[in-house]
């Protein structure tokens, strides 16, 4: 082939057109860009606290809050300060989305299975709980709880009684308390520590049967550390019990504890609403199990429910845990829809009755995003070094 | 050796057992095989029995049909429909005035028109139908629901200059002339001045002058229909509600999503490491908050974050925060859409000597975004349920309305809430129901097409 010459002028372009040059201009530009509008967000709100004479900071913190909350894990009252306020709402918020988190879980993964099964008319249930469920937003079915199941039962005079001791009516559920007397504490130690002497119990069998292929029985000992030893100290000790027992005094109940129906409305409908997604994730995760797998495993002359303890379930597992810390997560963060029904929780003490006492919005909805953006941030890290721990090693 | 008999043919098989065959060898596995099956079969029956007996008992047998106040329901334990007739404008339009219900009236209309061919895969003219839906639907649909006439005064010039000095203050159809001279001019200056930096750094003139043209003209073409003064009355997006507002916010919000989802989408798989950092903090700030604090957000503190800020009506700012939000999520389902495009096609693309935005939009996007449409329609019907949190910062759409009709003392009858609710319940179901099954549908589609694919390819 002949030479061609290369007219080496041509070919040089301008020095804007090298990547590098290129990406780093561009990564300034973006960089001044956001700079520039972040600025120019700060004047304005700036000016516009200035003209409308808003208060700023959070000295408004450690001000009494004046109003009183429906529910509380820790004592509260209208001399506490907005910071405990903050604090109340946050634990309800936690407290009904680690209980939600519990019930869609059980109720998913039965939900899931029961599609699966080859019980035709178990299935279709399955099946339309899970279409209803998903194609009704998810207020729709808080409201419905709310309004049209739980605030529309009896008065409190006319309560529906089970076992004579609980009572349901339009003011939630009443239900016995018991109170522990003295040396309770001790009987809680032990059983606490049962559950760690368990733990490790557990972690040695398991590490006994991977070396030596021998399985040790552990329920026995694990029965013995977190029941028999606590409740044997319990008579020991005499600790007594009473039960405080709710009692109709005039046109309410007295004494117990009252499940308000904010909560109950809230936890239902979050419930049953991710069990509808959970049963999806189950499903899709049992099925993504290969069939030889199963066959393989009944070869090999494992049990039913050796076959799926160990080859089914954490071969799904790897599938359905991904999805399913996501629906934690959607749980967590669909829990401040609370505030439409009046269940106290972050966003409905914070976001709402704070916010509109103290009109401080931007540090208050800054506080409360950053909460949901930690819990969020938290759970998805944690579920990454799951991921990574039960990620295939394959070699 | 010889046989004393060889069968010479296979023998028929058999029949199969009567308990695994026709009508009762169904009951026996499907229902009856163990004695726990049995039982299962006993609860479920009856848990179907409980449930469905009663709903139609309820929503036909028992229900009221006629009757023009609440005195007709008062003794009813079925639903009351003449409730719903009676609020049913104020459910689908809210308190928009009734002479001009014809407006919305036509949105929907067109909006079907235009979705109905969109959706069916085998209609032709997609390009044409998505840039009618996506582009000028939206621009159509705004100036019939509020009456346009916008009538803004100032471009970018007139920011600097006084205009108004050097042209007359005539005004054709509710069109200022001072602000298109300014919009002309400053088009005009635009355009000079990015087509000169652009030479200086190798590009041809031609090249910029014609995208800038484009971009104005395109620009010129949204202002216009919003800025003229068709004649229609103006109606304040606080008057709007029910269904229409449900609609409006879902839809606007999707139609925003898609192109801040895609640049985001792009900008996290880029190779510029701030660029990719910037869009993974905007897209998981988004992500991980609840879309109630991004109603609050854009609600209370918007207004102080703008400059005249308070002006905005309720509605619109309730969009912005929709649009942020879902198009945060829409990222990352672009983003798998992106994910899936075989390296070869980007490596075909740079052979062919086609640049990073060339690439993308002619090679790389066409793919990843059909691919995602389950996935976008998915995205839509959980923005669809979304909608009903925006009663929470005041704006009433169907479910808001509805509850607030709770209240309508007119209408006060034992049964009024669950009519309500089986009213509002039913649409949204039929509504979502219908958009995920179409999903279902797009996915089977895609599973089989791509079988097809490797079928030939083998």
């Amino acid at each position: 082939m002949a030479d061609v010459p290369v007219r080496r002028d041509r070919l040089k372009a301008s020095w804007i057109f090298r990547p590098g040059v290129r990406s780093a201009v561009i990564q300034f530009l973006l960089l001044a860009l956001i700079a520039l509008a972040a600025w120019y967000i700060f004047r304005t709100t700036r000016q516009n606290i200035a003209s409308q004479r808003l208060v700023t900071g959070f000295d408004f913190l450690w001000v009494e809050s004046g109003f009183s909350i429906s529910q509380t894990l820790i004592p509260f009252s209208e001399a506490n300060t907005y910071a405990r306020a903050f604090l109340v709402g946050l634990l309800n918020t936690l407290f009904v989305s680690a209980i939600g988190v519990v019930l869609a879980t059980v109720l998913g993964f039965l939900v899931g299975i029961g599609r699966l099964s080859h019980n035709w008319i178990i299935s279709r249930l399955c099946g339309g709980y899970v279409e209803v469920i998903r194609n009704l937003p998810l207020l729709f079915q808080i409201l419905f709880w709310y309004l049209a199941v739980l605030t529309s039962l009896p008065v409190p005079r006319q309560s529906i009684s089970l076992f004579g001791d609980i009572f349901i009516n339009n003011r939630g559920i009443m239900i016995p308390k018991p109170v522990f007397g003295e040396g309770f504490g001790i009987v809680l130690a032990l059983a606490a520590a049962g559950i760690v002497l368990s733990a490790v119990l557990s972690a040695l069998a398991r590490r006994h049967r991977i070396r030596t292929g021998a399985d040790w029985k552990t329920w026995p000992a694990a029965l013995l550390f977190i029941l028999v030893l606590p409740l044997s100290a319990f008579f020991y000790l005499g600790v007594g019990v009473e039960i405080d027992h709710p009692v109709l005094r005039g046109f309410n109940f007295n004494g117990g504890v009252r499940i308000i129906p904010e909560f109950l409305a809230l936890l239902i409908a979050l419930s049953t609403y991710t069990a509808g997604f959970i049963a999806e994730i189950v499903r899709a995760g049992i099925l993504a199990v290969p069939r030889g797998q199963t066959e393989a495993a009944s070869a090999l002359g494992l049990r039913r429910r050796s076959v799926l303890r160990l080859v089914v379930v954490p071969q799904a597992l790897r599938v359905i845990v991904p999805p399913l810390t996501s629906q934690y997560l959607n749980l967590t963060k669909n829990s401040s829809l609370a505030v439409s029904i009046g269940y106290p929780d972050l966003v409905s003490v914070f976001a709402g009755t704070t916010l509109n006492n103290t009109g401080q919005a931007i540090e208050i909805l800054g506080i409360t995003m950053l909460v949901y953006l930690v819990i969020s941030l938290v759970i998805s890290f944690a579920m990454n070094l799951y991921n990574r721990r039960i990620a295939l090693k394959e070699r | 050796m010889s046989a004393a008999f060889v069968r010479a043919e296979t023998l028929p098989p058999r029949p199969a057992p009567f308990s695994q065959t026709g009508l009762w060898g169904w009951f026996a596995r499907r229902l009856f095989a163990t004695p726990a099956d049995i039982a299962m079969t006993i609860i479920g029956f009856a848990a179907l029995v409980l449930v469905v007996v009663p709903m139609f008992r309820f929503l036909v047998f028992d229900a009221v049909w006629t009757g023009t106040s609440r005195d007709a329901c008062v003794n009813t334990s079925g639903a009351c429909w003449p409730f719903i007739a009676a609020k049913f404008n104020q459910f689908v339009y809210g308190f928009y005035p009734y002479e001009e219900l014809w407006r919305p009236n036509v949105v929907f209309f067109l909006g079907l028109l235009l979705l109905v061919p969109l959706a069916i895969p085998s209609v032709p003219f997609k390009r044409v139908n998505a840039v009618l839906f996506f582009a000028i639907y939206p621009v159509v649909g705004f100036v019939l629901l509020t009456g346009g006439n916008l009538d803004p005064q100032r471009f970018v010039l007139g920011r600097f200059i006084r205009v108004s000095d050097y042209v007359s203050p005539v005004t054709w159809s509710g069109m200022r002339a001072v602000f298109w001279a300014d919009f002309a001019a400053s088009a005009l200056i635009l355009t000079a001045a990015v087509a000169l930096i652009a030479r200086f750094f190798g590009t041809r003139l031609a090249t910029s002058l014609k995208a800038m043209v484009a971009f104005f003209v395109f620009v010129a073409l949204v202002i216009a229909p919003v800025d003229a003064d068709f004649g229609l009355r103006q109606v304040e997006t606080r008057e709007w509600g029910g269904l229409l507002v449900t609609l409006v916010v879902a839809i606007a919000g999707i139609v925003a999503a898609l192109p801040i989802g895609i640049l985001l989408a792009l900008g996290r798989r880029s190779n510029m490491r701030f660029v990719r950092w910037a869009c993974i903090a905007f897209i998981e700030f988004w992500r991980g908050v609840p879309l109630i604090t991004v109603l609050f957000f854009a609600t209370y503190m918007l207004p102080l974050f703008l400059p005249g800020g308070a002006n905005i009506e309720r509605l619109v700012r309730a969009l912005i925060g929709v649009a942020l939000f879902s198009g945060a999520y829409m990222a990352e389902v672009v983003r798998g859409g992106l994910a899936a495009v075989p390296k070869h096609q980007y490596e075909s693309a740079a052979a062919l000597g086609l640049g990073y935005w060339k690439t993308m939009g002619l090679i790389v996007l066409p793919q990843a975004l059909t691919s995602v449409i389950p996935g976008i329609v998915n995205n839509f019907i959980g923005l669809f349920k979304d909608t009903t949190l925006v009663q929470i910062v005041a704006i009433l759409d169907l479910l808001g309305q509805v509850r607030a009709a709770f209240s309508d003392p007119n209408w006060s009858s034992p049964t009024t809430l669950y009519t309500g609710f089986a009213f509002a319940g039913g649409i949204y179901f039929v509504f979502c129901f219908a958009m995920s099954r179409y999903s279902l549908f797009l996915e089977r589609r895609a599973g089989t097409s791509a079988l097809r694919i490797e079928g030939a390819m083998r």
